[in-house]
């Protein structure tokens, strides 16, 4: 159980992968800009990641038994395109009101290397099946989390009188690396 | 620009007009992620450079076979193709710089230059021009990264590309090396980038309306 414990406080806390590793910079400081579209893209982004670490955890061991590792980027990042067209299609049968709420966000997951860089890890770490599917959805939880508190941060900046020089990207990412120094406060929880 | 589409154009198009740090804001994770000492920033840029040329080539190649519907999957192959080759090359040559540059030699797939440049430029023109965009922004995304991981190392160990800079009582910035270092230094990179370029666009107008 504590195994469980450390991967949750880990993955959303202590390695955050946007504020504490660098991973999904792209989509964090371009769909910041107000909370409710960060909420949707978090979503979005959980529900895939969740899917695709199990989905290349079991091909890991398809491609272990062929010994084919060398092929797991293509594999990985073409079991990652196809799922989030599958995700995309199912949900617009299944909820047409989330996909409406999730609308152009959802290709755009494809190119999130948070995808791609958690299955890696839940390879390199030696992870089991339920180990890496909990480690994909928190590790998403940790990103929507980072996400969502910069968006609100942004918000209160449009209305706040900034010199116009620090205006959008230059004040996000300044301000991003203000909150990575706060979460860099966790390093000691584990 | 898309006007007269020659190859130094298209060049220099890559390395400062539309320099895919500064201005498209494109790539930030590897930017980010391994500029703590500026050898890395230099193995990564050239790392990604190759894999920008040839997939930039390839795809211009195949642009009128490959089908309009498909053509997001194909072009994901063609780009992890060329990805895993470099960090098979890299693995088996260069081990101490791939051990540095960790999962960001992989994660070359999804950094989005390579994608955006692909589905913007390659598709739509002839192999060479393409191959010359290829060039342009890949050296161009070398450069800046490079600077900003120099700035880092500079002020985060007191070293540029290992070589002592700074004097021995110099006391280096942790932070610098860390991750909000990385944000911090990029932000105020980009406040001064801007700023450049007004200036240039102000001093631009103006000789347009002296000529005038």
């Amino acid at each position: 159980m504590s195994t469980f414990l450390v991967i949750v406080i880990g993955q959303i806390l202590v390695n955050n992968y946007v504020m504490c590793q660098f991973y999904g910079i792209c989509p964090f400081l371009g769909v910041s800009k107000r909370v409710d579209t960060a909420l949707g893209m978090g979503m979005a982004v959980t529900f895939v990641i969740t899917i695709a670490s199990f989905v290349t955890r079991l091909l890991q061991f398809a491609l272990d038994a062929l010994s084919l590792q060398y092929l797991q980027t293509i594999v990985f990042i073409l079991v990652i395109a196809v799922l989030v067209q599958v995700v995309e299609s199912a949900l617009k049968k299944l909820s047409p009101s989330l996909y409406q709420a999730l609308g152009v966000y959802l290709p755009l997951i494809t190119t999130n290397c948070v995808v791609l860089a958690v299955a890696q890890k839940n390879i390199s770490t030696g992870y089991g099946l339920l180990e890496s599917t909990l480690c994909g959805f928190c590790a998403a939880l940790g990103f929507t989390l980072a996400l969502v508190l910069l968006a609100g941060i942004r918000e209160r900046m449009e209305e706040s009188e900034m010199p116009t020089w620090m205006k959008g990207f230059p004040g996000a990412l300044i301000m991003s690396g203000l909150m990575a120094m706060a979460f860099m406060g966790f390093n000691g929880l584990i | 620009m898309a006007k007269k589409n020659t190859v130094p154009s298209t060049l220099l198009n890559g390395l400062i007009t539309e320099n895919p740090t500064f201005t498209l804001m494109l790539g930030m994770c590897p930017t980010l992620g391994v500029t703590t000492a500026a050898m890395n920033g230099i193995g990564m840029g050239l790392a990604t450079t190759f894999v920008l040329v040839c997939s930039n080539l390839f795809i211009s190649l195949l642009r009128n076979i490959i089908p309009d519907k498909v053509r997001i999957p194909s072009y994901i192959i063609v780009i992890a193709s060329f990805v895993t080759m470099v960090d098979l090359f890299m693995q088996a040559f260069l081990p101490d710089l791939r051990s540095a540059l960790g999962s960001y030699i992989p994660l070359i797939v999804v950094n989005c230059i390579i994608f955006a440049r692909a589905e913007s430029f390659a598709a739509k023109n002839p192999p060479l021009l393409s191959l010359a965009d290829g060039l342009g922004m890949g050296i161009g995304f070398t450069i800046s990264i490079t600077l900003l991981a120099a700035i880092r190392e500079l002020f985060g160990t007191g070293t540029i590309f290992g070589a002592q800079v700074m004097p021995e009582s110099y006391q280096p910035m942790g932070i610098m090396t860390q991750v909000p270092g990385g944000f911090i230094t990029l932000g105020l990179m980009m406040i001064l980038a801007n700023a450049a370029r007004k200036s240039i666009q102000k001093r631009r107008a103006a000789r347009k309306e002296a000529a005038a």
